[in-house]
């Protein structure tokens, strides 16, 4: 490697806390050359996003940072603000995961985008606005010029992330630094952007560094790779060796983390649990105050689904294609027409006070475990609160006998019931989650994206959690997500869902190896499932 | 279930709540602790410093009409001979040789006519002195030798129009405004808080009637409102909590109502709803809990809000009634004699500027504590 661009020794990043100094970044060293793209891949809490803060300056006012950060040779650390703006923006630039809040919601895309230029390319304002139009046409945005005066909620995310794009790339930095650029994406996009970010460094010659946790674009993507784990950098070198022969047993972790094993399928003849049928939801808005005009939205278009004892049905598809809406109608949680049929009941015409003796029998897991339990109450009375409800005659005692036991079961520590929920981590929180639905022995769990929220190593052992319960109590799953190489795990039979309608279903076999539908094959090619290795799918 | 059973014995691990953080991060606010330790001694001194001031409230003496604040003790030396001048005069007699020794006024009582003994009573009537003692008699009882006790008292804020220790008066009235300010602050909360999380959480068509109940009330005007009570029902220390009261919870069930929309869709309520919990369920355990950060703030800045407004209704002539009292009935006498007395206004504000300072702070330290993420 010639010489380094961007060389970091010896860095490390504090924070002072309620709880004391917590050490985030321990001493790493980090060089990127000319042109390069390296990535830095860990789980959350690794301190990898941390290091490009430092670098970049960016700490929050409780942080700092000691160690060298030099930029051809420069010092950054310690800079002030002014002098550290001569170099960030122009000669080093970061993109960030979040491209819903980091555009400023009150300024068009154009003024945005001409900002750095102004200010640092020194250009005018008529010339901004011609380099900007250049710049959304290199990211390919349609339509630039129309785009320049759209605000940010005009744009869907994808191009919102493209224009974050254009705006780091404005100066023809020298290193652009992406921070999990595309983990907030559809995985159709995210291919997209990957592919967007190979080609512009082709054509720029700018070097990137890349912070993600997944390890599928580290693979396809980075020429170097450096794994940190706990602030610390336990294993760097060449990608395709790395992933051939990973020497840190961490690496070796991370890279087998991918959920594996297959579900085997309930014996025939079960029967059926819960059956919908032309399930419909609609939304409709108002265009205007006065205007009688509505608006509608078909999120969920003429679904059929059945599910039996003991089986799981995935449900696939982007955001947006009305798979957590269909999770919520089957449960009746959102008002929906079509008839839902659980045993031998159907379901359809059962007012809320009517359903919720049924309740205890249709449980969902949501996906967000920070959202998903209550701040103010501790994780006992959290898992018992259905006992409240549907055995109302339990004692203290009992419910907080039966809390220890639902702990026991999804493998948390049942002396940790007094705690409250910012004390676990996302993984433990998600065993809340599933604790709360587990305890009433319900016959079907609707998984509204258990393991989207969840770093790679503990998705694995969430979904085994979830498999080992399924075959304990003979479960009926519906496994909506839209990461296939979990589904493909969990899943006997998938449905694939575009623009509230089921576009494709079969078994997981057949349509991960047999995909009819082109939509279903974008899907999984932008998955980059494992078989891409040679590992058969489904096998 | 021997497996449970082994469960039960271990302990379970206590776990650090949303309260006891805040309750850290609070603690380390020094300013939000000084504000807590002064209004606790405010508190107590209104709750108990009537006792040791030695003065009943509501007690008169006509002979201290706007006394200055003093340290010293009441009578002031050239005080005491002019007054007993006055005394001997009403007694039909002349007081010679009058000295002070210490806490006894020693002076002769002479007459043209006998004295009538009875009219030293006069003595013992006034502020200044205790019973008079009958040393000699002579001259067929024209010259009396007495010895008047004098009744040593103090002021330390001065008294008032009618002659009341304004430090009594100060401290009971904080009583009447803190309680007032609680009470009402709690009625205001207690009502706001459950009209707003059921409206909230209901949404729809009840909470568009629930609402607009809300806004027709803000439209009625204030004043105009308490005069009509006050017509109505008659001055009364009740009132003044229900006409506060009645208007702060619009407020209070604004802000949670917008709470409320937010935290309903949360997952945690569509975890409950999916559980089967009731609606008054939901709206208890999770709704009403998770308010309680910024209702916890509110109600922090709506007691001095309250005890204001009280004072202005007071000010106005709405408020408590003679002789019960209270800082804004104070700080109004206090206006009217500004020129002459300036203590009589300065020193209740100090009081009520104290409380409501500390009352800001800790509404800000309680802010910052509750949700640090906001700083």
């Amino acid at each position: 490697m010639a010489e380094p661009i961007l060389s970091i020794r010896g860095l490390n990043v504090r924070f002072r806390t309620g709880d004391g100094v917590l050490h985030a970044v321990k001493g790493i060293d980090l060089d990127i050359g000319a042109g390069e793209t390296v990535a830095i891949v860990g789980e959350s809490g690794s301190g990898k996003s941390q290091t490009a803060h430092a670098a970049m300056g960016l700490l929050s006012a409780n942080g700092w940072a000691e160690g060298s950060v030099r930029y051809r040779g420069e010092e950054l650390l310690g800079l002030s603000i002014g002098a550290l703006n001569r170099y960030r923006g122009v000669k080093l630039a970061m993109i960030f995961q979040e491209p819903m809040t980091s555009l400023d919601p009150l300024y068009r895309i154009g003024d945005q985008i001409a900002l750095p230029l102004t200010t640092h390319g020194g250009l005018g304002r008529r010339q901004a606005r011609r380099r900007a139009i250049e710049l959304l046409e290199l990211v390919r945005i349609p339509h630039p010029e129309r785009r320049l005066r759209s605000y940010p909620h005009e744009l869907s995310g994808g191009q919102r992330q493209r224009a974050m794009i254009a705006m780091a790339i404005a100066n023809n930095p020298d290193l652009l630094i992406a921070d999990e650029p595309t983990t907030a994406l559809d995985v159709t996009v995210q291919a997209r952007i990957l592919e967007l970010l190979a080609d512009l460094q082709r054509r720029l010659g700018m070097a990137i560094l890349f912070i993600t946790h997944d390890l599928g674009i580290v693979r396809r993507f980075a020429e170097r790779t450096y794994v940190m784990q706990a602030g610390e950098v336990v294993e760097s070198g060449a990608t395709a060796e790395m992933f051939a022969r990973p020497q840190h047993p961490y690496t070796r972790g991370l890279i087998e983390a991918e959920p594996r094993g297959r579900k085997p399928p309930p014996p025939p003849g079960t029967p059926t649990v819960l059956e919908a049928k032309d399930m419909r939801v609609t939304f409709t808005l108002r265009s205007a105050l006065f205007s009688r005009e509505r608006h509608e939205i078909r999120a969920v278009d003429g679904v059929d689904l059945a599910v039996r004892a003991g089986e799981t049905v995935g449900v696939v598809g982007e955001s947006g294609s009305g798979k957590s809406t269909l999770g919520r109608a089957v449960l009746k949680l959102v008002p929906a027409a079509g008839l839902v049929r659980f045993e031998d009941r159907n379901l359809a015409p059962l007012d809320r006070a009517s359903m919720q003796p049924l309740r205890r029998q249709l449980q969902i897991v949501f996906q967000d475990p920070y959202g998903s339990l209550s701040p103010r109450m501790t994780a006992g009375e959290i898992v018992t609160e259905g006992l409240l409800v549907h055995e109302p005659a339990t004692s203290r005692k009992e419910r907080d006998r039966r809390a220890a036991q639902a702990f026991e079961e999804v493998r948390l520590d049942p002396a940790w019931r007094n705690r409250f929920p910012h004390e676990f981590s996302g993984g433990q929180r998600q065993r809340i989650a599933i604790a709360r639905a587990m305890i009433l022995h319900p016959k079907l769990i609707v998984l509204d994206e258990p393991t989207s929220a969840l770093d790679r190593s503990v998705q694995k052992d969430v979904v085994e959690l979830l498999r080992d319960l399924q075959m304990a109590h003979r479960l009926a799953y519906i496994f909506i997500s839209h990461d296939l190489a979990v589904v493909r795990a969990l899943s006997d039979r998938i449905f694939v869902m575009k623009d509230g309608r089921v576009v494709e279903s079969g078994p997981t076999a057949d349509i991960l190896q047999r995909p009819r539908e082109p939509y279903t094959c974008e899907l999984i090619a932008a998955a980059a499932l494992e078989a891409e290795r040679g590992a058969p799918i489904g096998g | 279930m021997s497996e449970a059973a082994v469960l039960l014995i271990m302990e379970p691990v206590s776990g650090r709540s949303l309260w006891a953080d805040a309750r850290r991060r609070l603690v380390r606010n020094k300013a939000a602790v000084a504000s807590m330790a002064a209004l606790a001694l405010i508190a107590l001194a209104c709750l108990f410093g009537s006792l040791v001031t030695g003065h009943p409230y509501d007690r008169v003496y006509q002979d201290y009409v706007r006394a200055p604040a003093s340290l010293a003790a009441y009578p002031r030396a050239e005080q005491i001979i002019p007054a007993a001048e006055r005394i001997a005069a009403r007694a039909r007699g002349r007081a010679e040789e009058a000295r002070i020794e210490g806490d006894i006024l020693r002076l002769t009582l002479t007459a043209q006519r006998p004295i009538d003994e009875r009219n030293l009573a006069f003595f013992e009537r006034s502020d200044l002195f205790g019973p008079p003692r009958i040393r000699e008699r002579s001259e067929e009882g024209r010259r009396l030798l007495l010895e008047v006790p004098i009744k040593r008292q103090r002021f330390l804020f001065g008294t008032d129009a009618n002659g009341r220790d304004l430090l009594t008066r100060t401290l009971v009235a904080g009583r009447v405004s803190l309680a007032i300010g609680l009470l009402a602050t709690a009625v205001a909360i207690a009502i706001g808080v459950l009209y707003g999380a059921v409206s909230g959480y209901l949404g729809g068509r009840v909470d568009l009637v629930m609402m607009r109940l809300v806004d027709i009330l803000y439209s009625l005007p204030f004043i105009f409102f308490v005069i009509m009570l006050v017509v109505f029902f008659g001055r009364n220390f009740v009132l003044m909590f229900i006409a506060v009261g009645a208007v702060e919870w619009l407020d209070m069930a604004r802000i949670v109502r917008g709470q409320t929309l937010s935290i309903k869709r949360q997952e945690y309520v569509q975890a409950a709803e999916a559980l089967g919990v009731s609606t008054g369920g939901i709206i208890r355990r999770h709704v009403i809990p998770n308010t309680l950060g910024p209702v916890i703030v509110f109600m922090t800045l709506l007691v001095p809000k309250v005890i204001l407004l009280e004072s202005f209704l007071s000010f106005l002539g709405l408020g408590v009634q003679e002789p019960m009292t209270s800082w804004g009935v104070l700080i109004s006498d206090g206006a009217k004699s500004i020129q002459g007395a300036p203590t009589m206004l300065i020193l209740p504000s100090l009081f009520l500027v104290f409380t409501l300072f500390a009352l800001n702070f800790i509404g800000d330290g309680l802010r910052d504590a509750l949700d640090p993420k906001d700083r």
